[in-house]
């Protein structure tokens, strides 16, 4: 911090916005310099809810690790252990059954939904439009209900397991999806009528925070919020895993890179996952939930990585094994570190009230920035 | 007139009249006095109460739950639970806060607030002073919260409620000039600044049905301005909960902040009751002129049920808005009032005037 207020210019003001904020989403501190009302620049400080689960993952078998990778997206824990298990799967050279891949495809979507309905939920707040949260909260509700039914957690669900999934799934999974489906395509445009059109939404998020693609790239900034600067990231489409490649579906792009393209594409997004759902979930093969695994998983000496398509970016898993039962070096690549990265570049020379709604369309999730 | 049973100026003149025969006249101006402020105390903390209720009812309305249903039937006592909580709690003083501003900030925004609804007729008699300039008394005492608001936010020493009150002076100051322009171009259809002169006026119909389209577009104005004014909807940028965290009432605690919320609450009911008055006919009952009979049964029902029903519905309104549109940024909210709502009121201002004196109105 002390080289930071050598910076600042003559009638600025610094003013700490967090660790306790209600629009932090957790407990990310941001340092900012502002002139009135106009943000000068944006420091954030990391490390609030460090855990080091990559330190703790070195002294974990690989099982174990599917555990701790639930805990740094958490609206994403899926995504993040398919990340895992993949790059253990793909050390051993198994090949998972088309079963597990269908459902772990479709359960991701699920997931991916999710978290677009708590984004959606704190976008609206944010922005203090309050009843937006409980529309969205509302919703998020039955897709908690099919997790639990299949895998008996709600948030956070270990429900992968390398060599395919702890337990098949529950014999109503299908209908419940089914109806979910058909339920959210009508909830959605309650969604549109609220927010998306209101005249004071759209003054607040068009034209402000723009990030240019060059930027976007620089920064690594992926996911729906890289999208919405039309940098073509989506790794589903472009290094297609699981039921990936069995299934049509575009690659939601935006070119303004505005907050209000941002938005679009998470709403666009939620659109094509429910579409993605749709086409897999009468199909899913029979067969093995699982394919028999050694009890101790030793990978292989070597360097693997693996990359996932996250709910707000691309997830990656690095993995330097020894041939040990734990891994040597275990690395993770998370989205919203990247995309916080790019928040003084957003932000500089809007209003501390844009700042709130950058943040919210950026959509981080804290204990995923610091790991 | 046909509703004299309801008329509370026989009685007020009886309590004044038994007073008279019982001691001094200076003597009879302090016990009335007395009397005044103690109903208007109560009123004003029962109004308090009864609207925090209603607010978490109507927002769980909007919002798909329940809202409070523990304390008492259907959670009336909730609120009454919650100022036991308020007043129990701990009074936190800020380190190196300007004490003496601290402490008379949240009086200032609640005396404000007492003073405007001196002023309203809540029926026919039912009225604590009458001033001939009823409507420049409630435009001038209705700002007189500002200075609360800036001097909460100026002494707390916390920087989120120097922002919040910077920006509530802003707002104020600016939305002041539409609500006290769109009051003018209905005082320009009355004819009158007495408030009880402007509900007699409306017998033979609201001003809101009789003003022709400057009374539409005043209410409008009226409406938004008067939601600006209040802090409240989608202008709460002196609170703004996201982005600082409460604005100028941050650093207060305990039995003060619960002042600064019941002020906001009672600055919706003033500002819905200075509606229900000039735009709904206050207490003065729906009447269409030539039906004798459909007029005489509206006579019957009381004129406070309709004074309260004309409040609570606008109430309903600026509840409404809050909890259904997101916030505008300071320099969007100031752009709103000064490109837009004042050269329209201007504008109105001169259509009021020009339909009057054609005789266009009823």
């Amino acid at each position: 911090m002390a080289e930071f207020i050598q910076d600042i210019q003559q009638d600025e003001y610094l003013i700490n916005m967090g660790p306790q904020h209600p629009s932090t989403h957790g407990v990310l501190r941001l340092v900012l310099s502002l002139k009135g009302e106009t943000v000068m620049s944006v420091q954030p400080h990391c490390g609030y809810i460090h855990r080091g689960i990559e330190k703790m993952c070195e002294r974990l078998t690989y099982p174990q690790i599917i555990h701790l990778t639930d805990r740094l997206d958490y609206l994403s824990a899926h995504i993040n252990n398919h990340a895992v298990c993949m790059a253990v799967e793909g050390a051993m050279g198994v090949e998972i059954p088309e079963r597990v891949k269908y459902i772990r495809t479709i359960m991701d979507e699920l997931a991916r939904i999710a978290s677009h309905q708590l984004w959606w939920c704190s976008f609206g707040m944010d922005l203090g439009a309050l009843t937006a949260f409980f529309y969205g909260l509302r919703d998020r509700e039955p897709i908690l209900d099919i997790f639990e039914e299949s895998t008996g957690g709600r948030l956070i669900q270990s429900y992968y397991t390398p060599g395919g999934l702890m337990k098949d799934i529950h014999p109503g999974f299908q209908k419940r999806v089914k109806d979910f489906i058909k339920y959210f395509r009508k909830k959605i445009h309650e969604y549109d009528t609220l927010l998306s059109g209101n005249v004071i939404m759209m003054e607040r998020t068009k034209g402000i925070g723009k990030l240019s693609k060059e930027d976007a790239i620089s920064f690594g900034v992926t996911g729906p919020s890289g999208r919405g600067s039309g940098f073509a990231c989506d790794v589903r489409k472009h290094h297609p895993y699981a039921a990936y490649d069995k299934v049509e579906f575009n690659e939601v792009l935006r070119a303004e890179g505005d907050s209000f393209a941002r938005y679009s594409v998470r709403m666009d997004e939620m659109k094509e996952s429910m579409n993605i759902i749709e086409q897999l979930i009468d199909n899913i093969p029979e067969g093995d939930f699982a394919v028999k695994m050694k009890p101790v998983i030793k990978l292989p000496e070597g360097e693997y990585y693996q990359r996932v398509e996250a709910a707000r970016g691309e997830f990656g898993v690095f993995i330097h094994s020894k041939g040990e039962k734990y891994p040597y070096r275990f690395k993770l690549r998370s989205p919203n570190f990247s995309n916080l990265s790019a928040l003084h570049t957003i932000a500089h020379g809007q209003k501390i009230a844009d700042l709130v709604a950058i943040g919210a369309s950026l959509d981080y999730v804290i204990p995923d920035i610091d790991r | 007139m046909k509703f004299d049973i309801y008329d509370f100026t026989s009685f007020t003149q009886w309590i004044d009249q038994s007073l008279r025969s019982v001691m001094a006249p200076f003597w009879v101006m302090i016990t009335e006095m007395a009397i005044i402020g103690v109903a208007i105390l109560a009123f004003y903390a029962l109004v308090g109460l009864f609207l925090v209720y209603a607010e978490r009812k109507v927002c769980a309305f909007m919002q798909n739950r329940v809202g409070p249903n523990r304390v008492g039937p259907y959670g009336i006592f909730q609120t009454i639970a919650d100022l036991i909580k308020l007043l129990m709690k701990e009074l936190v003083y800020i380190k190196n806060a300007d004490k003496l501003l601290f402490n008379i900030a949240p009086f200032i925004v609640i005396t404000a607030s007492f003073l405007a609804i001196a002023a309203i007729p809540f029926a026919k008699g039912l009225h604590a002073i009458d001033f001939n300039i009823g409507i420049f008394y409630v435009i001038a005492v209705s700002s007189l919260g500002v200075i609360g608001i800036l001097l909460a936010g100026w002494s707390s020493n916390s920087k989120y409620s120097l922002i919040g009150a910077m920006r509530s002076g802003a707002q104020i100051v600016s939305y002041e000039l539409s609500v006290g322009l769109s009051l003018i171009t209905m005082v320009i259809l009355a004819g009158s600044m007495q408030l009880s002169t402007i509900v007699e006026a409306q017998a033979n119909g609201w001003f809101i049905f009789t003003g022709h389209i400057p009374a539409i577009i005043a209410f409008v104005i009226f409406l938004i301005a008067s939601t600006a004014e209040t802090n409240r909807g989608p202008f709460d940028l002196a609170e703004a909960e996201s982005e600082l965290t409460a604005g100028f009432h941050t650093e207060y605690s305990g039995i003060r902040f619960a002042f600064f919320f019941l002020a906001e609450y009672m600055n919706m009911f003033i500002v819905a009751s200075i509606a229900a008055t000039i735009f709904w006919g206050g207490w003065m009952p729906f009447h269409v002129p030539g039906w004798e009979g459909f007029n005489t049964v509206m006579d019957y029902i009381p004129p406070f049920l309709w004074y309260i029903g004309k409040t609570a519905f606008m109430i309903f309104i600026l509840m409404w808005f809050k909890w259904t549109f997101p916030r505008l940024r300071i320099d969007q909210l100031l752009t709103l009032e000064w490109k837009y709502l004042l050269p329209i009121n201007l504008f109105n201002v001169v259509l009021m005037a020009f339909v009057v004196l054609m005789g266009w109105h009823w």
